[in-house]
This record gives C-alpha cells, sequence and structure tokens, in this order.
C-alpha cells in the first residue's frame, strides 16, 4: 500500500509515502521522521504529551491519523524557537522550572503556544489553568507552568506592542 | 442554525454567534474533554461518541453492547457511575456527552443522509435507550452518515436564561458524574417555558419533560425546583451502587434551575460547566 | 592515604555553598524545552524493529492457545515469542537472588499470574503490524477464580514489611497504655491500589553485539539492573552498557528493571536486530509495580487533656500470589508522636496482581494519611486545636526508639507554616466556614515526616590540566534535578566555578550510583562526590605541599583550602596557586580521584534520621453537590541543606500535589470478580489536572545537621506526599462534618453525608 501525503513541518515540505493507514502523525514524526521530542504518553488523548500544532491550532497528535492531515502545516516542539534562540515559552518554563522530568514538556509548550494563539484566556489564571488542563504533569509543575505561560504570554504581548509602535 | 457535522467542537463554541444564541451549549462544549481534544473534535464525532462503561471496553469481560446476548458485567460489577434511568437487565451504561444535553433541551435536529437520500431526526431519538438490544446504540442505519446538526431558531428565546453545570471528579478534564443544562423563557416574572436535561444518568441525554412542565407556568423559587427535579428524577432506580446519582441528579437539575433563572453570565465562566464557577447556594 | 583521610573528614577546605544553595536553573533545561532531551523511546539504532507486548485480559488461568500462524502470516510481522519459542536464560525469572530479584514473567510458562500481564511478543518491521500482530494471537485461556481485594483470603504475617522492617514493632505497654487512656480513637480507613503512571511509559532499546548488550532504557538503579540483566543472559554486568540520561518520571516503577524491558532484551536477541518495546499506557497496570491497597485500624488513645497514652497502628496490605513485597504502612507511627506506648502490625493477604512495589513514599504515604487523619480526630475528640494536639505530644526524642533526632526543626516548621496559612483563630467545629459564593471551607493540617535514607554510590573526579574539572557518576535524573545540584555539588567539591566542570552522569559505564530512591540519592551521591572531589584535591595538595617550587611548600595537605580553582595556604590566603600551575610543574595531563558514598552507620545507631514538615490545606466542598476543590496548600519542611531551592521547591510542590491526588483523586478501580483493572487509561485513574492545582507555597526552614551525612543532606522527593494527603482530608472534615475513611474521598460519601 503506497499513501503518498504532503505535510510542511516546521516550515519544511515533506513528501511522505505511508506505507499503511493507520499511521497517526505522532508515530509518524517520532518514528519515520525522527521528530522525537513530541512525546507518547497515552496514546488515547488523555495525557497531551503528543500536543503539536497543526494548521496553527493545537491538538493531541497521537489521535490524528497522518492520511487525514494530507497538505496540513506542523508545528512541533523542533519547530519552536527561531535561530538557536529560544521561544518566550520554552525560556519562562526554564525560568519559572516549569517541570520535573521533563516528559510532558513538549506537549505542555505546543499547548501553551497553541492557547496564547487562541487568546481565549488571557491574563486570568483561572482560565490557564483550566485551558491547559489537557495536559497532565505527574511530576506536579502545574504551578510553574501556569506562571510560564502567564509570563510568555505578556512578554510576546509587550514585544508585538513595541513592534507595532 | 445550521451546523455542519465537520465543525470542529472548539470553533462552534467560540463562535461569538452561536455563543451568544446558544450560551448553554457553548459552555457543555467548553466543559468536556480538553482543549487539544475540541481542537480536533467534530460536531458529528460527539454526536457519535460511545458510552465509557469499562467493561464495554474490556474485551475480557460480558457486554451486550459488544456482543449481544453475551450479557453484561457492569450489573454486578464496579458500577458507582453506570446508569439510574431507562436502563435494562441487559445493558446499565451511560452516554458520556456533554454537547447533546443542552442540545436535547433544545429539540436539536439531525440531519442524516443514507441510502434512501437525506433524512431528519430529531436528536432525542438518535440515541437509544438499551432495552432487549443495547448493541442497538443509535437509530442511524447501515450507511447512513450524519451531516449537520439544526438547532431551531426558538432556542435562542433561552439565551438570556441557559447554563449548563456539570458534577466531576476532577476539576476539569473528566466526564461528568452528571450534569443537567437548564434554561427558561421568564416573562412577567413567571417561567413561561422551561427546558431541562440531564448527562451521566441514562444510555442517552436525558430530556426532563415531566420536570419542564411542572415549572412551566410557575414563579422561578427554590421550592419549584425540588419539585421538578423530583419529578425528573421519578422514573429513576440505582442499577447498582449508584443510589447517590438519583440524589445527586435532583440536586444539580436544582442548581442548574437556580443558576438558569438567575440569567446567563456575559461571559462563559473561567471553569465551564463547574458547581465551582458559579455561586454555590440554591 | 592517610592524608587523603585527614583532608576527606575535614570539610572546611571545600566551600560548600558557593554553587551549593544556588536557585540555579536546570542544566538540562534547554534539552527539556527544545524536545533533544533523549529519552530511551527516542532513540533508533539502524535496523532496528518494534516489538508489541500481548497481554492477558484474565487475572489468573492459563493460556491454552495462542493463533501464532495468524499473526506471523501478517505482513510486516518477523516473529512471535511465546513460551515455546523464545531464547534461553541463562537463570529462572522466578528465582530470588536477593530480596530486590523481584519474580517477573519472561514467557517462562502459560500461567497467568495477573491481569496484564504478557504472554506473547509480537517483533515487526513497523509499530503497526507488531500491533496488529499482537491482536491476531487471539488468546483462550484455562480460566480460575481470580482472589481479588483484601479479603480474597486467609491473612498471614508477614516476614518484614518494606526493606526488612519487622513486620510487628512494640514499644511501651500497649495494654497500660489502652487502660489509662480517657479517650479512645477507633478507626479503620481504607486506601486503594495506585499506580505510579510515570508520564513515559516503561520504554527499552536493546541492541546484541555478540555478548555484549547495549540498552537505552529508563532506570532508577542501572547497577541492580545490570546485574539482574546478566544474571538473566548469562554475561558478564560490565558487558552490558546502560543508556539512562533521563527518565520520564519513575516514582519508584523504575527502580528495578521490570519484565516487559527483560523482553524486550530477549526480542533482540531472539531476531538478532535492534528491538524498541514501549509499554502502552494501559500495560503499565499490571507488570511495573503498584502501591497495594490498605485497610488500617488505629487506636489513639489519650488523657482528657490529649497526652497520647498509646497508638496502635494495624495494617493489612495486598501482596501478589507469588512474590513478596509488603507495603509498611502501620510504620510511619513509629517516629512522630511521643507516646509512652506504640504498637505497629502488618498483616497480608496474597490476591491476583502484579507484586506492588515501591510507590513514592512506599509505607509513609499511606501511613501517614491514616495517622495525620485519626490524630486529627483524636484532637477534635479532646476538643483541642490539631496543631495545638500536635505540639502536646511533640516527639523530643524517637518514639520507638529513644534515639535523639539528628536534627528536627519541625516546630519552627509548624510554626511558620501556620502563620503563613493564618491558621489562628480556626473555628474547633466543622463546618463553620462560608465564603462569599456561599461553599463550604475546611482548614485541615498534617505533620510530614520521611526517613534520611542513603544508599551506596561512587563518584570519580578530575582536574584536567588546564585546570577544568570532571565529575563521572552514573546518577539518575527523573526529573528531581540530579543533573543540576549534583553538579553544583561536584563544582564546590572541585573548588571551581559551575562552567569549569563537565558532569557526566546517566550510564552505567560511570561508577555505580546506587538507586534513584528513598529520597536518598542527593545525599547519596553528593557523598560519594564530595569525597572524590576531596580526594582529587588532596592529590593536588600533596602535589603542591611537598614541591618546594610551589608557594604552598610545607603547608601541609590540611593547611590548604581550595577556591576557583586554586589552592590557598589556609593561614595566609594571599600565598595560593592554581590547579594548571600545579599540574603543569608535575607534567601530569590530569589527577584523578574516586570517592563513595554511603551511610554512617556508627552516627545511624547514635541518632534518628528524618526530614519534618507541616502541611496546611484550605478546601472549597459545595454544599449540595459535594464537588471538592482543594484551594490552598502551604508546606513548611525541615530537610536539612537545601542544595538547590529551586529544584526542592518543585520536589515538595510535587509531592503535596501527590498528597492532595491521594487524597481526593487517585484510585485503581478492580473489577472485584474478575480482577481485571477498569480504569487502566489516564482519562479515568485521574490524577491531578492543572485546574486541580491550588496556589501552593513551600517553605524551607533551615536545618544544619551535622550527622546525616557530611553534606548535611536529608532528601525532598517523597516527604512532600506526608502530611499533605492528612491535611487535606481533615480539611474535607473541616469543610463538611464528614469523616471519610475511604480514600480517595468520593462525591457520594459527600453528598450523601451533607444530607
Amino acid at each position: 500500500m503506497n499513501l503518498p501525503l504532503s505535510l510542511t513541518i516546521n516550515g519544511v515540505r515533506r513528501e511522505i509515502t505511508l506505507d499503511d493507514p493507520r499511521v497517526t502523525l505522532l508515530d509518524l514524526l517520532r518514528e519515520r521522521l525522527d521528530l522525537t521530542g513530541t512525546k507518547k504518553g497515552c496514546d488515547r488523548g488523555q495525557c497531551g504529551a503528543c500536543t503539536v500544532l497543526v494548521d496553527g491550532r493545537r491538538i493531541n497528535s497521537c489521535l490524528a491519523l497522518a492520511v487525514s492531515h494530507d497538505g496540513a502545516e506542523i508545528t512541533t516542539i523542533e519547530g519552536v524557537g527561531r535561530g538557536g534562540e529560544l521561544h518566550s515559552v520554552q525560556a519562562a518554563f526554564i525560568a519559572h522550572d516549569g517541570f520535573q522530568c521533563g516528559f510532558c514538556t513538549p506537549g505542555q509548550i505546543m499547548s501553551g503556544i497553541g492557547l496564547i494563539q487562541e487568546g481565549q484566556a488571557g491574563d486570568d489564571p483561572e482560565r490557564v489553568r483550566e485551558c491547559m488542563s489537557g495536559n497532565l504533569c505527574r511530576c506536579g509543575a502545574y504551578q510553574g507552568i501556569t506562571e510560564a505561560v502567564l509570563e510568555a504570554q505578556s512578554n510576546m504581548t509587550a514585544t508585538k506592542q513595541r513592534r507595532s509602535a | 442554525m445550521r451546523i455542519g457535522a465537520l465543525v470542529r467542537n472548539a470553533d462552534l463554541a467560540h463562535d461569538a454567534e452561536f455563543a451568544r444564541s446558544y450560551p448553554a451549549v457553548a459552555e457543555a462544549l467548553l466543559s468536556g474533554a480538553s482543549a487539544q481534544l475540541r481542537n480536533a473534535a467534530t460536531v458529528g464525532g460527539n454526536l457519535m461518541q460511545r458510552t465509557r462503561c469499562a467493561y464495554f471496553y474490556d474485551a475480557g469481560s460480558a457486554c451486550n453492547r459488544r456482543w449481544p446476548g453475551a450479557g453484561c458485567d457492569a450489573l454486578k460489577g464496579e458500577n458507582r457511575l453506570h446508569a439510574v434511568l431507562g436502563w435494562s437487565e441487559g445493558c446499565i451504561a451511560t452516554h458520556p456527552s456533554d454537547f447533546c444535553v443542552p442540545l436535547v433541551a433544545f429539540d436539536a435536529v439531525v440531519e442524516i443522509e443514507g441510502k434512501g437520500g437525506r433524512r431528519e431526526l430529531p436528536l432525542e431519538a438518535l440515541h437509544r435507550l438499551p432495552g432487549e438490544t443495547p448493541e442497538r446504540e443509535t437509530a442511524l442505519e447501515r450507511g447512513d452518515l450524519i451531516v449537520a446538526l439544526r438547532l431551531p431558531t426558538e432556542a435562542k428565546d433561552f439565551a438570556r436564561h441557559a447554563r449548563y453545570i456539570k458534577v466531576r471528579e476532577r476539576t476539569s478534564y473528566a466526564f461528568a458524574v452528571v450534569s443537567a443544562a437548564a434554561a427558561f423563557r421568564i416573562e412577567g416574572g413567571k417561567i413561561r417555558e422551561a427546558r431541562l436535561a440531564l448527562g451521566g444518568v441514562a444510555a442517552k441525554p436525558w430530556r426532563a419533560r415531566e420536570a419542564e412542565q411542572v415549572l412551566a407556568g410557575a414563579r422561578p423559587d427554590p421550592a419549584v425546583y425540588r419539585e421538578a427535579a423530583r419529578a425528573a428524577l421519578a422514573a429513576a432506580k440505582p442499577s447498582g451502587d449508584n443510589a447517590f446519582k438519583i440524589e445527586l441528579a435532583q440536586r444539580i437539575v436544582a442548581r442548574a434551575l437556580t443558576l438558569a433563572a438567575r440569567g446567563t453570565p456575559d461571559r462563559i465562566p473561567a471553569l465551564p460547566g463547574s458547581p465551582f464557577s458559579s455561586v454555590a447556594g440554591a | 592515604m592517610t592524608v587523603e583521610l585527614s583532608l576527606t573528614r575535614d570539610p572546611a577546605h571545600i566551600r560548600h555553598g558557593s554553587n551549593i544553595g544556588q536557585p540555579m536553573t536546570r542544566t538540562d533545561g534547554v534539552l527539556k524545552v527544545t524536545g533533544k532531551a533523549r529519552y530511551a523511546a527516542d532513540n533508533h539504532p539502524a535496523g532496528m524493529v518494534y516489538a508489541v507486548i500481548a497481554t492477558s485480559c484474565i487475572a489468573r488461568g492459563r493460556v491454552t492457545s495462542l493463533d501464532v500462524a495468524a499473526a506471523k502470516r501478517y505482513p510486516g510481522v518477523i516473529d512471535v515469542m511465546t513460551p515455546a519459542h523464545k531464547p534461553e536464560l541463562a537463570e529462572d525469572p522466578d528465582a530470588k537472588g536477593n530480596p530486590f530479584a523481584f519474580r517477573m514473567e519472561l514467557l517462562q510458562s502459560d500461567e497467568v499470574r495477573y491481569a496484564n500481564q504478557a504472554i506473547a511478543v509480537v517483533i515487526a518491521e513497523t509499530l503497526e503490524a507488531a500491533t496488529e500482530g499482537a491482536a491476531l494471537l487471539s488468546p483462550r485461556y484455562q480460566v480460575e477464580i481470580a482472589r481479588v481485594g483484601l479479603d480474597a483470603g486467609e491473612a498471614y504475617a508477614p516476614p518484614v514489611v518494606g526493606i526488612g522492617n519487622p513486620a510487628e514493632v512494640r514499644h511501651g505497654d500497649i495494654d497500660a497504655g489502652m487502660a489509662a487512656a480517657t479517650k479512645l480513637t477507633d478507626a479503620t480507613y481504607e486506601t486503594p491500589a495506585q499506580y505510579h503512571n510515570a508520564m513515559e511509559p516503561h520504554a527499552i532499546v536493546a541492541v546484541w553485539d555478540g555478548d555484549r548488550l547495549f540498552i537505552d532504557t529508563p532506570s532508577q538503579g542501572m547497577g541492580f539492573a545490570q546485574m539482574r540483566v546478566a544474571g538473566l543472559f548469562g554475561i558478564p554486568p560490565a558487558n552490558i552498557h546502560i543508556n539512562s540520561p533521563f527518565l520520564g518520571g519513575g516514582f519508584g516503577s523504575k527502580g528495578l528493571i521490570s519484565g516487559p524491558q527483560v523482553l524486550g532484551i530477549m526480542a533482540a536477541k531472539l531476531i538478532g536486530r535492534p528491538v524498541k518495546l514501549v509499554l502502552r499506557r494501559g500495560q503499565m497496570y499490571g507488570p511495573v509495580g503498584h502501591r497495594p491497597p490498605t485497610r488500617q485500624r488505629i487506636r489513639i488513645g489519650t488523657d482528657d487533656a490529649g497526652v497520647l497514652a498509646v497508638i496502635n497502628h494495624e495494617a493489612r496490605v495486598t501482596t501478589s500470589s507469588f512474590d513478596d513485597f509488603y507495603e509498611p504502612a502501620a510504620d510511619a507511627s513509629h517516629t512522630l508522636y511521643a507516646s509512652p506506648a506504640i504498637r505497629t502490625a502488618h498483616e497480608a493477604v496474597r490476591v491476583d496482581t502484579g507484586t506492588p512495589l515501591f510507590m513514592r513514599a512506599p509505607g509513609e504515604a499511606t501511613g501517614s494519611i491514616v495517622l495525620e487523619s485519626a490524630i486529627d480526630e483524636a484532637a477534635f475528640a479532646c476538643g483541642i486545636d490539631p496543631l495545638e494536639f500536635r505540639l502536646k505530644n511533640y516527639a523530643e526524642v524517637e518514639p520507638t526508639t529513644g534515639k535523639p533526632f539528628s536534627s528536627k526543626a519541625l516546630r519552627q516548621c509548624y510554626a511558620r507554616a501556620a502563620e503563613r496559612f493564618g491558621w489562628a483563630g480556626r473555628p474547633l467545629q466543622p463546618r463553620q466556614m462560608r465564603d462569599e459564593n456561599g461553599f463550604l471551607v475546611g482548614w485541615g493540617m498534617g505533620t510530614a515526616t520521611f526517613p534520611a535514607i542513603m544508599f551506596q554510590g561512587n563518584a570519580r573526579a578530575v582536574i584536567r590540566a588546564d585546570g577544568n574539572g570532571v565529575m563521572e557518576t552514573g546518577a539518575h535524573d527523573m526529573g528531581q534535578g540530579a543533573w543540576t545540584a549534583l553538579a553544583q555539588i561536584s563544582a564546590d567539591s572541585l573548588g571551581l566555578d559551575f562552567d569549569q566542570l563537565t558532569f557526566r552522569s546517566g550510564s552505567s559505564d560511570l561508577p555505580d550510583a546506587g538507586i534513584a530512591g528513598g529520597s536518598g540519592h542527593t545525599a547519596t551521591v553528593g557523598a560519594a562526590i564530595h569525597n572524590a572531589g576531596a580526594a582529587v584535591i588532596a592529590k593536588l595538595a600533596e602535589l603542591a605541599t611537598t614541591d618546594e617550587r610551589s608557594p604552598l611548600f610545607g603547608a601541609g595537605n590540611a593547611g590548604v583550602v581550595a577556591r576557583g580553582g586554586r589552592l590557598h595556604r589556609r593561614d595566609d590566603d594571599a600565598r595560593s596557586e592554581s590547579y594548571v600551575e600545579i599540574l603543569a610543574r608535575a607534567g601530569l595531563a590530569e589527577v584523578d580521584a574516586s570517592g563513595s558514598g554511603a551511610a554512617d552507620a556508627a552516627a545511624q545507631s547514635q541518632y534518628a534520621m528524618h526530614a519534618h514538615g507541616a502541611v496546611f490545606a484550605e478546601v472549597k466542598v459545595d454544599p449540595e453537590l459535594g464537588q471538592i476543590r482543594a484551594t490552598r496548600l502551604v508546606g513548611a519542611f525541615a530537610a536539612g541543606r537545601i542544595i538547590n531551592p529551586l529544584m526542592v521547591q518543585s520536589q515538595l510542590r510535587g509531592g503535596m500535589i501527590w498528597g492532595l491526588s491521594f487524597a481526593l483523586h487517585e484510585e485503581a478501580v478492580m473489577d472485584h470478580r474478575s480482577g481485571r483493572i477498569l480504569n487502566a487509561n489516564l482519562a479515568e485513574y485521574h490524577v491531578p489536572v492543572n485546574a486541580d492545582v491550588p496556589p501552593m507555597e513551600v517553605i524551607t526552614v533551615d536545618e544544619h545537621d551535622p550527622h546525616v551525612n557530611p553534606l548535611g543532606i536529608k532528601g525532598v522527593g517523597e516527604i512532600g506526599i506526608t502530611g499533605s494527603a492528612g491535611a487535606v482530608a481533615n480539611a474535607v472534615f473541616h469543610a463538611t462534618g464528614i469523616r471519610v475513611r475511604n480514600f480517595p474521598i468520593k462525591i457520594e460519601e459527600i453528598v450523601m453525608g451533607l444530607g
């Protein structure tokens, strides 16, 4: 079985031929494209470790069949940050110690970036906590995660305002 | 309003006109699953969501839904969260959707494309109670495809008094133990019309028409809410270790009615559907 | 040699405190936030194929058939490993070589001992083909009735509990204590089975090269794993190279190599190619350990003034049908409260589950929530504030042994956390407080404690001719921050700035660092590093002070201090020489030395060594719907020297969230007939989500402990759970007046109890 598929991953267009329609986007990234930053914690959409952006929206890549996203733009943790510089959310996670073991971290960061882009939570910590609840952290770094997302969002807003000023 | 089956849950909930017209539906959507899942989940998919009954998923257990005639291991199993309404000896599973609960309250209609062409079905008739044939979960036939969902224009008349409340075992990202959607049309200090549906209590989202009748014409006050709650659960009986759900369902009905009467909040609360996003006292 | 020892015993030449004590961010932080930190399952050696385990869907019986042919016919499937077709092992996986060698299922027979046990392994070119192959095996079984739950069979007294603790401990006269008590709290509590559920599923990538084995696998104890694998495959431990730079959480479940990980090694051997095997989430509910359920009866007797007369704490626990691990739940009552009579006793029941295992604060967590709840009950029965009650019964010496504490700043913990929380003025009676929205509000507290344990660990230190240093130790970072904290200790131990140090860790090719468990890793490996650093500095000092050309000549080894890459005369700081100069003159490329760390038996026999803390919790409860939300948690902890305050905060917060989870969320639900776990997934096995976690405040109370180990470290990995679980449960009582004695506290208890 040959299933052709075209994806733009972290800005790079990739022509892929899959031998199996059951390959999830997560397994495609991890097992076939060596993009292992995205993690598999449950494979059932219950933990959020596999969160990536598809056409700018955060989704669980474990629940997405690769073939159903032909033509999509995918952003993974490897595509975040520019020219070796950390993205604001990444830097804030380090500063606030928003992780311990680090396994859920790529998913948390992608989810945080998605959340900021969605713009629904604003600077209300309660809304951030609610909207980050799809990303489990067994180490319990939630306080740092919430602080990091809020701080990064405020930094990004400030940067945007400077640019437009 | 007509909503295509492939519209994503998040897009629908955040659509300004939709949220203004059907706030309880938007709140129910946002109380379900996680932000990531809502970005992927579709309207049609959510209607077809299957039960969370563990025995249905466990290949080592007997389940009539999965294997007709096999028996129901949930019946004498670990069933504190199972159905209290409309269940049969053959199946005590519940329907897990949040979205569908306010939808049935508002008489949503499903558009189906099938072998015989296009037809419509009230959402309330889509999901089936188990009876003797728990394996038949919906009224869909082989070859049917849900193409759209319609909400009647009249449902907008409830927009000022509509809530969805959901009791969970986590603050977020958990299925409902019990939930309720309540809505009113209030005119001249009286309830002109009430809508009420419950989630997590039966194999389908449960429209509580008896309770609606109790409320119609009454003044909104705690006593009538309690009476409506009793009416809504009058036919309930425990299917196992879950008698508390009957009590809890009555209380959540009273709460949802109280909050609906108080008025739809300007903005969907920080914790959608959560008891902790509103004032507690009924 | 004697010179080295004298230096080692005199830590004054090492400036601990310049790197140590700084809230440095994680040295592996950038790797972790960019996705470049490579966890075991991220590896993909050339030619690698996939192994997927097929697991039993019965809890007890035998596999009578497997459709191997169907699986093998599936395109891409390479082979199917079964009891009839597998590589020879050199050792029976059921042999008990030592107490840490737990029996494992390596397809040695068709017997099924628990649900989710491996019954076959399908190896295929792709993950999808291996997964499909496993589904095609369609196993058939001969089923036996499963033994499930705490009443499954005859209870017996286990030989030991935990790691070699006596199953029963008596101190004082229990009968006299009971007779003297005028108020008695007699309560029976139950705690559920819990599963570690690290975010990273157990995984292994195994590559054989002749009789050498290279494995990427998360491990909290590479040395143990090496020994176990060596025994099973009949090869020298040195032939086994384990790479475990990052663990995606462990919590005890990766302390010992598990059966499924070994199956990955077997699969690689069977087909002669590199194999990756990763457990699916549902498969983690069986072969990789769990916290067993407990039923605990606790009797607390006091006089009318609330002074303890007796604590009698009995626990029934389950273990597997085929091995022995006994959760030492009642032992939590040994150390905290000064009672003239204390008895702890355990009994056990065998059930058809995987063998339970250490899970974050094993025994302490299960016992603490019960003890702290019962203490709350006893205080309430006496009409005394729970904090006052605890202070009244404050243990000045360890009650069961009479030993003095090596240090104990618990009073300061109580005082500081209580003040920060605003405990004063709390109404004694429950159900007195509401918030502005009408929710019931409750305040509860608990005491935290955890023993300061050390294992055995080693390190090797190097100072190079360029003046930079290297520290090597096969330590394990499961998130606690070993990469950072141990590097901080390393830099100080070598008298170097942090950026002059290369810290190597996470591989079994490095000196064995023992096990990352018991909250003892930083203390153990930190001591090894400290000693290795001291030894290498001693060599440098030896070179300098015996050389007439050195400004340090004649100072004697004990007469120099290492700082900033130089040795200084202790009596004249201006006279110094750099490491570069010392090594250049000696014509050496480097000097190196090893060090080890372990508990000081003499100090241990003299002192009781424990970390302590106090946790205060606020919860809100919906007065009709019964839903509970924790809204505030404040904890103060005294745990000896703090190496990295930022990471310690995270450890303690994480532990406190586990406590919250214990009280309100976590529970594995098992069908009482089939022994199947019904919520073997992260949707319905509830661990707290972000929205469950309230603003938390963690205070660390200074504690200088000269006895516990050279660095004065007690460990912070587990203490956060203890105290917190009880504090939350007690807050629920205070909010509602309902004392729930089955954990987690369920909504029905509150709904029906509120009436």
